[in-house]
């Protein structure tokens, strides 16, 4: 008799524990805490309240989600164990996350060899140039801006420009990609200075630059704190040219660091998230911006940052993919992915084929300049 | 019949590499296996430096750098195989410990730790700076080693981290039968020596620049082997495997498992690389916690963890 009630419960038990188990699961390596945390922290935030709100409303297929985060700490070797134990050990069925470039370009052989769908949060061209079949990811390529840049240059007739560029992974990767198309626009590149992450003034690079003949205007790639010290150092030599940040820094943040009166007339290209109150009606971005802007702003009490916004798209990516796919098979989320037909995003509309899989193209982007310490958008 | 400390060492780390596996729910212990024998390495070479030559570097990941840059390197540039690049990095490690450690080591006190720790640092600066070369701080990828893909051709077909859990783990039981056999021979005694009293080891006749600048080129090597097999695993590199955090954490893993022995600086190895895959959420506090493991086991159990442990059941023995 107890034998048999034992079993019984035992049973129950099982069976009430059983439809736990058909949850889906998707996992998450992001660097929440180390040099990129400024990038990572919001995405984390960004990826545990979004799957609260799509579980609130009854999650993906009538099915819950659930989400595995770990935090690497930007450490590709940690990313690299992590996404390992997610694939190996927490068996999820599509992974978000590799912060920067460095955790991303680590990982990505983990899921091509367990054929589990990835989306990168990283910005380099590499990660999915040449296309893998498993790997995607939602930032704009560093290219993408510069050629939004180069175009705004080249509609304002700037022929001559000087470069000054951080010499972080970021700065360095869009360097580069600058100098690779900045011919198709005409455009000539007379000085190309550098500085260190960690510089505290950037005058003499500046000077170089403003003693240039026949320079029209200056473009910082750079991220972090070099950046804003350009923007400082550049008012306070008066060098009266125009400057173009790039979209690494396209936050509030940056006009605080670099004040008001410096960053004033400072153009870059940012997302649609950044200035959402300022799109027109007609903007099909607005609805879905202004959304995650207030959803985020509430939970968190912290101004929403595009960094956030590459997490939103990446998670909406998947789980448009896993309903679409009916399923929550790893490879049949894979081709749903790559048949994501313009889905609004917080950077963009996506569309993937087979031969791109960011699915952005220039129009993601908003030219803006920044005006008494707020945005404009210039088109 | 009584055994050697040295062989019952090495059956015991055997053993464990061995056994351990019956025990795996998933593929994905093995990764962290492989890690700790990837940082046991290192260790053991840590071992030799500061254990038993009694000398401190605070820039070994430096030479894990050279390791690891040399598998990413010299295939593409070199056309070498990746083992003869890792053999390449060993020997270029070997020559770069010996130039920096030549003249520092024959001044007394603390200068290899502030000159080794300025030399990681330095690694870790070119690798990031050298963009056209190393592919700054996005990293570059590195070949495939290819012996998994021989070992399948004769029968033996391994999952990629079972095949790294079972190669590093035999580098590490090679790595460590070099120490321990180090420990017993005349230069082992002579490190020993002048570890004990620089002055006293001096008046009979061992030539103290000479053994420490063997100590520091042999621990240098150990850790260029265990960065180009960190490189070989990964198949990606970034020039955080040569930064200073990395170094820090080879000197805590080495001085926490106890620093004159081999057995017990590999488990601090193992302690210090699988706590932050326990503690997940203590990510944040890593560095802290680094810090004040080094501060309770240096106050409370200066030889380290295992010796530590060893003398106290040793005495309660007898």
């Amino acid at each position: 008799m107890k034998f048999a009630l034992t079993t019984t419960a035992l049973a129950l038990i099982l069976g009430l524990a059983a439809p736990a188990f058909a949850d889906i699961k998707i996992g998450a390596t992001i660097s929440e805490t180390g040099p990129a945390s400024f990038l990572g922290d919001p995405e984390a935030k960004t990826l545990k309240l979004l799957v609260e709100e799509i579980n609130a409303a009854g999650g993906v297929n009538g099915e819950k989600l659930e989400l595995v985060i770990y935090d690497d700490g930007g450490d590709p070797n940690k990313a690299r164990t992590f996404a390992t134990r997610l694939v190996e050990d927490d068996e999820v069925v599509a992974v978000i996350g590799g912060t920067t470039t460095g955790t991303s370009m680590a990982i990505i052989p983990v899921f091509e060899d367990a054929e589990v769908p990835f989306i990168s949060l990283a910005g380099a061209i590499e990660i999915i140039d040449p296309v893998k079949p498993y790997t995607f990811k939602t930032p704009h390529t560093d290219r993408m801006a510069c050629a939004k840049i180069f175009e705004d240059m080249k509609k304002n007739a700037i022929t001559k420009i000087g470069m000054i560029s951080g010499s972080d992974g970021f700065g360095a990767s869009m360097h580069k990609q600058c100098l690779s198309i900045v011919g198709d626009y005409g455009i000539e590149v007379l000085a190309d200075e550098t500085y260190g992450p960690t510089d505290a003034d950037m005058t003499p690079q500046l000077t170089n630059i403003k003693g240039k003949e026949g320079i029209q205007a200056v473009l910082n790639p750079g991220f972090g704190q070099g950046p804003a010290i350009v923007t400082r150092n550049y008012a306070q030599l008066a060098v009266g040219l125009p400057l173009y940040q790039s979209h690494g820094v396209a936050s509030d943040g940056f006009i605080e660091l670099a004040g008001a009166e410096a960053a004033e007339g400072v153009r870059l290209p940012g997302t649609a998230l950044l200035v959402a109150k300022l799109l027109p009606e007609s903007d099909p971005q607005r609805a879905v911006v202004t959304a995650y802007k207030d959803a985020y702003e509430k939970a968190t009490g912290k101004p929403v940052s595009t960094f956030g916004g590459y997490a939103h798209d990446a998670l909406r990516i998947l789980v448009d993919a896993i309903k679409r796919a009916g399923s929550a098979e790893p490879s049949a989320i894979r081709d749903a992915i790559e048949g994501t037909k313009g889905l609004v995003g917080t950077t963009g509309t996506v569309t993937m084929t087979a031969e791109d899989h960011l699915g952005l193209d220039l129009s993601a982007f908003r030219m803006l300049q920044i005006e008494k310490g707020g945005w404009k958008i210039v088109e | 019949m009584r055994l050697s400390s040295k062989v019952t060492t090495l059956l015991i780390l055997a053993a464990v590499i061995a056994i351990a596996p019956v025990f795996f729910p998933s593929s994905y212990y093995f990764r962290v296996g492989s890690l700790i024998f990837v940082n046991g390495l290192a260790v053991a070479g840590l071992v030799i430096l500061i254990g038993y030559a009694g000398q401190i570097s605070l820039g070994h990941a430096g030479f894990a750098g050279i390791g690891a840059y040399a598998c990413a390197l010299a295939p593409v540039h070199l056309g070498l195989h990746p083992a003869l690049a890792a053999l390449l990095g060993a020997l270029l490690s070997a020559a770069i410990a010996y130039l920096v450690g030549r003249p520092i080591l024959r001044l007394k006190g603390y200068y290899l730790a502030v000159a080794s720790l300025g030399f990681g640092i330095l690694v870790s600066m070119v690798l990031s700076n050298e963009a056209q070369l190393t592919g700054g701080p996005d990293g570059m990828a590195v070949p495939e080693l290819g012996l998994r893909a021989v070992l399948k051709a004769i029968g033996i077909d391994l999952s990629n981290t079972e095949f790294w859990y079972a190669f590093s783990g035999l580098v590490l039981v090679l790595g460590a039968w070099l120490a321990l056999n180090l420990y017993h021979s005349p230069t082992g005694r002579a490190l020993r020596a002048l570890h004990g009293s620089e002055v006293a080891a001096r008046t009979v006749g061992v030539d103290v620049a000479h053994y420490k600048l063997v100590a520091f080129v042999i621990s240098a090597v150990y850790a260029s082997v265990s960065g180009s097999l960190l490189a070989l695993q990964n198949k990606f590199i970034t020039p955080d495997v040569a930064g200073f955090m990395h170094s820090i954490e080879m000197v805590t893993m080495t001085v926490l498992g106890g620093a004159g022995s081999v057995l017990g600086a590999i488990l601090g190895a193992a302690i210090l690389t699988t706590l932050p895959q326990v503690l997940t959420i203590f990510q944040e506090y890593e560095q802290l916690m680094l810090g004040l493991v080094m501060m309770l086991v240096m106050i409370f159990m200066r030889e380290g963890l295992l010796p530590s442990i060893a003398r106290r059941i040793r005495g309660r023995a007898e």
